[in-house]
């Protein structure tokens, strides 16, 4: 266990080391920070005077060798556009960003589980079939798409008058078609402080109206994977001879689905999971966008837009060690799950 | 759609009997939604249209324009040109900073000294010598030579509160200095004597402004008590927050809602023509046929700008022959855009190229409004006269670095006049290209015409208004004759709002909208 973390932790050092690497062997073709903070009037003899106090003319392995220096001591840079330290501007945007990735997760355990369940133990309803005609559909539409979507239907409204509205039918059938809007269509609106640079939006109940539709559409890619995901498993599961014994056995059918075959369902969907966690974070860029959300999404877009080099390594390394850690708890659970599974791979 | 916080009950009855006017009852809350949020609380860190939109709201300029580019007087009350170099300026009385220090000449002069010391300012400011503190409401600016834009650049100074930035922090540093990439005191605290104060800033999420209850400007209609200002970069989130009520103002509009907008009675819409000129350079160092005037010209003729503005820019444009838009000095009426195709064939053969040649064209992909579809149509319009072009589009991020390595024969820039003045397009952008006096540092054609130079360095020293602009329109004459580039339009600018606030009359050209003014009519 022990061996384990350790090795899990010197991955998490190469990975780190590895994507601070390529993102400063690209940053030239990020484009030219300078540009960004001066006006467009100022003579270049300025602009010289600024690159050369910011280190840019230094070649590229002095540079490397000063930020890693720098680095090994936690100290990531300045952000050009915060003008504070780069660790300072992810943390403070990291909440937000937890959140939204926190508020998806639910969403998606809560429906891909029972629907999933559902349509393998009646794959031949006529609801488990809508469900997987949506899921397609699902998995097909860009994220932007449904983002803009949600927010043309639920934010601003739409309505719908292809009947007459003056009789009473027509004005009804209207109605359904229509909808009302009044969500609200970007932002976090105003959080509950809880420490640090952590804001809630799961305090009250006008936080949690914000996060409906940022979290709806960042749940609507990985919804439909795991209801498939799911349904194909437990489908399997119930062909096998366990199962098969159980049923002469005679145990209630509620039992044999809910305990015997959806623990072994889960096993594989546990590690999808953690997997797709880490890519739900990097999801939230677009969903941030949309959403004007203030997490780590936006600004790094931001960053990207004006060429801040430190808060674009920064951030990289971050969700290069968030991606780590989730692998890691993801493995520590399936032991736990699956006792037969050995962490350090070596025969016992 | 407004938060209001109505007293109630007892207590209201009891100040409407005492016949308090209505407005003190109702708090105003102005929701307003930009592209992007000031980068810095430090005015004179940046020069853009971020921060000037925040110095018109927390600071007043001695002067500001007013919409027909008049000069209306703020924290000057009157001016008076002593000599050919000196002007004379009396300042307003009893006005306070949000610290409570009192106004005085001393900040006017600590201002433009600062001033001159912001790598982003300080070319503005060079002209001016120094200022001379005369008395307690008065100052003299001494010009280096004589300066017929003083008061263009006075729409610039915003006195800073000298007192509350001077010293030094706890860590030693000086209040007052220019900081571009660190955590200055300047950048984190503010004090104007703008009608509106910083009250909370959370960089990139929102900034919000409460009225300042000392404001000078007692007559000003402006019924705005508070303003949050939320950066939403994404066009169709900012519209879609308008359309749902989440705020009361955007700017800017994208030209595909504006239909959308105007259709909506729940909202207000402005447009007007703008100031920012839209163009192509055509390299002559690259290109040998671009020396030849007639293959510019037949470029100018092959060039369909009235189409551009119409269908792909839907009317959101002016067509565009010169630099200067109308109400600047230097705008000259006689010209006109000059599409003519078989006149730039003509001309195209008579120089030698009827078979053409082929050019590389770069243009940014997210710097102006539907900029990669302009350079697209502009290849396409080429194409009629054989000229074969080799476009590509980039990001902003990367375009200006390629745009300075001049790494294309054909380049589009956007260029809005810092000062409002006509000299400044031609200082920027055609001027003979010279590393050491910073002239035409934009000038990716490397025009070089040193008779129109000699006139813009002369109109420069004429305090003859009317004598200046004349001079400024026969520069914009020799320029179109030697057709030194391809003006496409100026953009259109946009602004929108729910129906209730009345933005007209405080939105400009300069598209600093002078928010201390915003009166919000009772639904």
């Amino acid at each position: 266990m022990i061996a384990f973390l350790i090795k899990r932790l010197f991955h998490a050092l190469l990975v780190m080391f590895v994507i601070s690497v390529i993102a400063f062997a690209i940053q030239d073709n990020l484009g030219d920070p300078i540009q960004q903070m001066v006006g467009q009037s100022v003579p270049e003899s300025e602009r010289e005077v600024l690159r050369e106090e910011l280190g840019l003319n230094d070649p590229f392995l002095v540079q490397y060798f000063r930020f890693a220096v720098n680095a090994a001591q936690f100290d990531f840079g300045y952000s050009y556009i915060y003008n504070e330290p780069t660790t300072e501007v992810v943390l403070r945007h990291l909440p937000a960003t937890l959140e939204l990735v926190f508020a998806s997760t639910l969403l998606i355990i809560f429906l891909s589980v029972p629907i999933g369940v559902y349509s393998a133990i009646k794959p031949r309803a006529w609801l488990s079939r809508f469900f997987m005609g949506v899921s397609i559909i699902g998995i097909s539409i860009p994220v932007f798409l449904t983002a803009i979507v949600l927010i043309q239907l639920f934010a601003i409204g739409v309505s719908f008058t292809p009947f007459p509205a003056d009789t009473g039918w027509g004005a009804w059938l209207n109605g359904l078609l229509s909808t009302e809007g009044g969500m609200p269509a970007y932002g976090r609106g105003d959080p509950v402080h809880v420490f640090g640079t952590w804001t809630t939006n799961f305090a009250s109940l006008e936080g949690l109206t914000y996060l409906v539709l940022p979290a709806i559409s960042l749940a609507s890619i990985m919804l439909p994977l795991f209801i498939r995901l799911i349904r194909a498993e437990m489908l399997e599961v119930m062909q096998s001879e366990y199962v098969k014994f159980a049923r002469a056995k005679g145990i209630s059918m509620r039992r044999i689905y809910f305990l015997h075959a959806l623990k072994n369902t889960m096993l594989p969907v546990i590690t999808v999971g953690g997997v797709q966690i880490g890519t739900l974070v990097a999801y939230t860029i677009l969903t941030e966008t949309v959403f004007q959300w203030p997490g780590m999404g936006l600004m790094f877009l931001d960053a990207i837009e004006r060429s801040d080099i430190p808060l674009i390594v920064t951030y990289l390394m971050i969700v290069g060690l968030i991606f780590v850690i989730t692998n890691t708890l993801v493995d520590l659970i399936y032991g736990l799950v699956n006792p037969t599974v050995k962490l350090t791979g070596k025969p016992a | 759609m407004f938060k209001k916080t109505l007293l109630a009950g007892a207590l209201g009855a009891a100040m409407l009997t005492a016949a308090l006017p209505q407005t003190a009852l109702a708090e105003n809350t102005l929701r307003m939604a930009y592209d992007a949020d000031p980068v810095s609380l430090d005015i004179h860190e940046q020069l853009s249209g971020g921060i000037l939109q925040l110095s018109h709201m927390a600071f007043d300029p001695l002067v500001r324009w007013t919409k027909d580019f008049e000069f209306e007087p703020r924290l000057a009350t009157e001016w008076e040109q002593v000599d050919d170099t000196t002007m004379r300026i009396s300042l307003r009385e009893g006005v306070t900073f949000h610290s409570g220090n009192p106004f005085t000449a001393e900040d006017v002069a600590w201002t433009v000294e600062r001033l001159k010391r912001s790598p982003d300012f300080k070319a503005i400011f060079e002209p001016i010598e120094t200022v001379n503190v005369v008395d307690e409401h008065t100052v003299e600016i001494i010009s280096k030579r004589p300066n017929p834009l003083l008061l263009n650049m006075a729409t610039y100074i915003f006195p800073m509160d000298s007192q509350f930035y001077s010293g030094e922090t706890d860590g030693g540093k000086a209040k007052d200095e220019i900081v571009k990439n660190g955590n200055s005191y300047a950048s984190r605290n503010i004090s104007g004597t703008g009608p509106f104060q910083v009250t909370n800033r959370q960089q990139g999420v929102r900034v919000d402004f409460e009225r300042f209850d000392d404001y000078w400007d007692s007559e000003s209609p402006g019924n705005v008590d508070a303003i949050t200002l939320t950066p939403i970069g994404e066009n169709a989130t900012r519209v879609a927050a308008l359309l749902s009520g989440d705020v009361d103002f955007i700017a800017p509009v994208p030209p595909n809602d504006l239909e959308r907008i105007e259709s909506d009675e729940d909202t207000n819409l402005v447009t007007m023509s703008g100031t920012r000129i839209i163009l192509f350079h055509m390299n002559q160092e690259r290109v040998e046929a671009f020396q030849d005037p007639r293959v510019r010209q037949a470029f100018n003729y092959a060039i369909n700008q009235e189409g551009i503005a119409d269908r792909l820019m839907k009317g959101f444009a002016t067509p565009a022959a010169q630099f200067s838009p109308e109400g600047y000095s230097g705008h000259n009426p006689d010209l006109e855009p000059r599409f003519d195709l078989d006149r730039a064939k003509e001309l195209m053969a008579e120089a030698g190229y009827e078979d053409g040649f082929s050019v590389s064209m770069m243009a940014p992909n997210n710097r102006y409004v539907n900029d990669a579809k302009i350079a697209q149509a502009v290849a396409a319009m080429l194409a009629r006269i054989n000229v074969t072009v080799d476009l590509k589009t980039l990001p902003k991020a990367q375009y200006w670095g390629e745009y300075d390595d001049r790494a294309a024969d054909m380049m589009m820039i956007g260029w809005h006049s810092d000062t409002e003045d006509s000299a400044n397009f031609h200082q920027y952008l055609t001027e003979c290209p010279d590393a050491d006096s910073g002239g035409g540092q934009y000038n990716a054609g490397n025009y070089c015409n040193e008779e129109l130079d000699q006139l813009m360095v002369d109109a420069n020293l004429e305090v003859d208004l009317e004598k200046r602009g004349e001079m400024l329109r026969e520069l914009e004459q020799g320029l179109y004759d030697d057709a030194a580039f391809i003006p496409l339009h100026w953009q259109n600018l946009a602004w929108a709002s729910a129906a209730n606030v009345d933005i007209e009359p405080v939105v400009n050209v300069m598209n600093f909208p002078y928010l201390g003014d915003l009166v919000i009519n009772e639904e």
